[in-house]
């Protein structure tokens, strides 16, 4: 039992309940003394379970021991260097600062999340399948649709944090990020905000769909909005911290000769992303943060009846949550560039351009967000300029397909299993690229905008985008993780299973979607006749959900028993296949040097790095 | 060059083919306003350019997968090949020009959708959780039905009550938001007779999904017969049912009442309420009365039914008359 409580993740959520009932009682005794309403429909009153929701964050992370060296040398005391995890999983629950443990981390709470968000759509998706409301409540739709999708963008944008926390040092040649602490910080700090989100359902619930827009999300009937706002927030904290770490590593710690050009594509993928993320993120903290200080404290800022503005939320929300989706998509980009030279055994066509290509999508993207608003009330004439700068995001993104069928010409194509989910990625983001440009002209969107074709249209840059691309990597890297390979026939089945699948039910939600089906909709009017198709969505979805199982199933097992593989599976030219797997705790025992281009496959006789034999690397 | 010569002519015939698929579906709905023929002409535009794109992506990725593929036992490397100047310059300036076009041509459309008619007929629109009402000032007319005459242009004033609403008719394409504090406007020419709903797109609530209301595109003739018939209707309706029944639709009630034989998700049902035995929440029971329902109308939260949320009823500012008006017109319902 004594060890039991030892561990650090079991230490933190103890200390999460003890500091938000904490936090509310404190709330509580101030309300007391104020002659205030003490309690409300859910135990505390919204101000108190607020309030307690952000100690409990705070103790969270005090009591899980992430904080411990900081606090350590507040109070001048040495700390060392580097810590020694733990032998086995136990290292995984405690606050590691090695980026790989880190990475594993991160990517794990991304699939738990994703299986969280998943089982969330399942079921809305069973409710829709027919006609009338058959076991939810509309007020129940709307928390899982909501939660289906906040959810889901935190395993996003954790799992992407997994991908660029493991693999970015390694194919830099780091020993590390450049900053641990920070780093273990920014993933810990993601726990407490994921239990917040999940606390909005007992709570009360969301009914805002994850845009929460007021004044429907400052209507003070759901409590739950507020853990959804408080949740948000305190995610954000991992994304702002972590893009800075990121960049900095990838700027200070290249290895010798690893010139800007030649730096591996997935590298300039994650600096992209990292710029939206340090400088965006603020941004939804700051509009969500303004609609919880509205409901807590009447302040009006969305309220027109104080001489508020709801439109002006949507420009704060967006201006973040535009930029995001290529926070979303970059990294998995980046990943479809970096295995297609290794499959095809290719050069990768045009790397500069591809490398500058994510630059482009980046800053282009914090110009466009308002293309969101086409019907939303704003000033008419802002809608034609908006349009212009959404449509130019096509021409970065064009010069990224071309260059991939580039590479894939003449490309002598071996199709294992991460090779199969690139180029069903490829495939994916390509028809939600494509249904893209009708969404950003103003008078086209007039009719698609928030119908179920927008929704087929975003699950498709989110497939293609992240999801295809995050289980390519899993696949590929996974050797370099555990020293074993993952079942090949239970990744061919996985992607056949839901490739076909994938494809019938965005499709189908587009179609729908222009015929009218609204998004965000409990119930359909049978007069439209969408049952059928929504009943092939549902066996989509659930087709779907079976091969991520199935991924899942084979994730665990080949952790055991999976094919020993420690040396260079793919036959990769990438410095972390130089070496055997699984990677030793400070990465490389010898540095290395970048004497060549990080892609040339077919030029006889040439590397991209060779090992400094004399020098032995510093601890 | 062959490679070359045959991936070219397949992209071509694959886009065709997608192409003439696409359009023999039939992807939108009825084309029932002057402004869709608009919208209608871009959109078709872009099916023709993403089944073009989609072709020039996919068919070179198949082809290069099939004829290159690895054969067996082979493990050497490609041709190194690093890229093309030329090439990645024109996939970037081609692209460009194009998407300039695009925009172009959407900034044009939307200038046809938002040409003025100085005669529009101009009609109010109130949006409220989960109603929309309709009234024409000219005539003293209120409706939960949206009646216009075919080839008009009509200008929608639209507020809402409480959050915000869209105001969308697939038929007629164009989408507008309903922002409390601010009159939006909608403009639209009907083009072609028949019975249309207009349906909310903005995520509103729990009743969102319901929150539709009948739209009829009648000829100029049966138009004016409806307007003179509800002129008939609001005049003869000095009862105190008839007055209580304008209150219900002026201030949207049956967006949350049921006031037919299909109850609604987020209010207790009018239907035969009068004189019923109505569950409380604390499981006690209650004869739904003058009284009763008098003190439900003015203290939502003073007895809770079970099953619903009284905190979710706004507010409303009536004198005694009132209340006993919709009272009466409640008593009717059965």
């Amino acid at each position: 039992m004594k060890r039991f409580f030892s561990i650090p993740l079991v230490r933190g959520l103890v200390w999460f309940v003890v500091g938000l009932l904490a936090g509310a009682a404190i709330v509580t005794g101030i309300r007391a003394v104020m002659g205030l309403e003490l309690f409300g429909t859910r135990g505390f009153t919204e101000p108190a379970w607020v309030f307690g929701g952000f100690v409990a964050t705070l103790s969270f992370l005090a009591g899980h021991g992430v904080m411990s060296d900081w606090f350590k040398v507040w109070r001048g005391e040495e700390v060392s260097e580097h810590h020694e995890d733990p032998e086995g999983w136990l290292k995984y629950l405690g606050p590691s600062l090695d980026h790989k443990v880190i990475g594993i981390q991160y990517t794990i709470t991304a699939l738990l999340l994703l299986v969280v968000g998943g089982v969330f759509a399942l079921i809305f998706r069973t409710e829709l399948a027919f006609e009338g409301m058959q076991f939810l409540s509309m007020d129940q739709y709307n928390t899982l649709m909501s939660l289906h999708g906040m959810v889901m963008i935190v395993s996003i944008l954790l799992g992407i944090a997994g991908l660029m926390n493991y693999l970015v040092p390694l194919l830099i040649g780091a020993q590390d990020m450049a900053f641990p602490r920070l780093n273990a910080f920014s993933y810990w700090i993601a726990v407490p905000a994921a239990i917040l989100l999940l606390m909005s359902m007992p709570l009360g619930g969301v009914e805002t769909g994850w845009t929460g827009y007021p004044p429907l999300s400052a209507s003070l009937n759901k409590l739950g909005q507020q853990m959804f706002f408080l949740g948000v927030f305190v995610a954000g904290w991992s994304s702002i911290l972590g893009g800075l770490n990121l960049i900095v590593t990838v700027v200070r710690m290249r290895a010798k000769g690893m010139v800007a050009f030649r730096m591996p594509i997935f590298a300039w993928a994650s600096i992209a992303t990292s710029l939206i993320s340090l400088t965006a993120t603020q941004l939804i903290g700051l509009s969500f943060q303004l609609v919880m200080f509205q409901r807590l404290f009447g302040m009006g800022f969305f309220d027109p009846a104080k001489g508020g503005n709801p439109v002006l939320f949507q420009h704060l929300f967006w201006f973040y949550s535009h930029p995001a989706v290529y926070v979303f998509i970059l990294p998995g980009l980046g990943i479809i560039s970096e295995l297609l030279p290794v499959f095809a055994r290719k050069p990768l066509f045009g790397y500069r351009w591809i490398a500058m290509s994510s630059l482009g999508i980046a800053l282009v993207g914090f110009l466009v967000w308002a293309h969101h608003m086409f019907t939303s009330g704003m000033n008419e004439y802002l809608r034609v300029p908006f349009m212009y700068s959404t449509l130019l995001v096509a021409v970065p993104t064009g010069v990224k397909f071309f260059s991939w069928v580039g590479t894939i010409w003449r490309g002598k194509l071996q199709t294992s299993t991460p090779m199969l989910f690139v180029l069903g990625g490829i495939v994916v983001f390509l028809m939600g690229g494509l249904s893209g440009p009708p969404n950003a002209t103003v008078s086209t969107d007039l009719h698609l905008h928030d119908t179920y074709w927008i929704v087929g249209h975003f699950h498709d840059t989110m497939f293609g985008g992240f999801v295809f691309p995050f289980f390519a990597a899993l696949y590929f890297w996974f050797p370099k993780a555990t020293g074993r390979r993952m079942n090949e026939k239970l990744g061919q089945l996985h992607f056949w299973l839901m490739t076909p699948s994938f494809f019938v039910l965005t499709l189908g939600m587009m179609r729908i979607g222009l015929l009218g089906m609204r998004r965000r909709i409990a119930d359909y009017d049978p007069a439209l006749g969408f049952e059928m198709s929504h009943i092939v969505l549902t066996i989509a979805a659930f087709l779907i959900a079976l091969s991520v199982l199935i991924f899942l199933i084979n994730l665990v097992q080949s952790i055991r028993n999976g094919e020993v593989a420690t040396g260079n599976v793919w036959n990769s030219r990438s410095p972390e296949w130089q070496v055997p797997s699984p990677m030793p705790a400070h990465n490389y025992d010898q540095p290395f040097e970048v004497v060549g281009e990080p892609y040339d496959y077919g030029l006889a006789g040439s590397k991209y790095v060779e090992f400094i034999a004399s020098a032995k690397s510093k601890h | 060059m062959r490679h070359f010569v045959i991936v070219g002519i397949l992209v071509i015939v694959t886009a065709i083919l997608t192409y003439v698929g696409l359009d023999s579906v039939g992807l939108l709905p009825v084309e029932a306003s002057a402004q869709a023929v608009s919208i209608d002409w871009l959109w078709n535009w872009q099916v023709v350019a993403i089944s073009f794109l989609f072709s020039l992506i996919v068919v070179p990725m198949a082809y290069s997968l099939v004829v290159f593929r690895r054969r067996k036992g082979d493990t050497t490397d490609a041709e190194h090949i690093e890229g093309n100047t030329t090439l990645e310059i024109a996939w970037t300036v081609v692209p460009l020009i194009i998407v300039v076009i695009f925009a172009y041509m959407g900034a044009y459309s939307l200038g046809e959708i938002k040409r003025v008619d100085p005669d529009a007929v101009v009609i109010k629109v109130k949006a409220q959780q989960f109603q929309w009402t309709f009234e024409y000032p000219e005539y003293g007319i209120i409706s939960t039905e949206l009646h216009l005459p075919v080839n008009q242009q009509v200008v929608l004033k639209m507020e809402a009550v409480d959050v915000i609403h869209s105001f969308w008719v697939p038929e007629f394409r164009i989408k507008q938001d309903v922002v409390p504090g601010r009159v939006t406007e909608y403009r639209v020419t009907p083009n072609l007779v028949g019975l249309y709903k207009v349906r909310c797109a903005e995520l509103c609530g729990s009743g969102h999904a319901v929150m539709e209301g009948l739209v009829v595109v009648s000829e100029e003739v049966n138009y004016e017969k409806w307007l003179a018939e509800q002129q008939a209707i609001a005049a003869a309706a000095q009862t105190p049912e008839g007055q209580g029944k304008l209150l219900v639709v002026k201030n949207g009630c049956g967006g949350c009442h049921s006031i037919t034989s299909t109850p609604l998700p987020s209010a207790p049902t009018w239907f035969g309420l009068f004189g019923s035995n109505v569950e409380l929440a604390d499981g006690s029971t209650v004869v739904a009365d003058d009284a009763f329902l008098t003190e439900s109308i003015v203290d939502p939260t003073a007895k809770e039914v079970k099953g619903f949320s009284p905190s979710t009823m706004p507010p409303y500012v009536l004198t005694e008359e009132e209340v006993a008006n919709i009272i009466a017109y409640i008593k009717t319902l059965k």
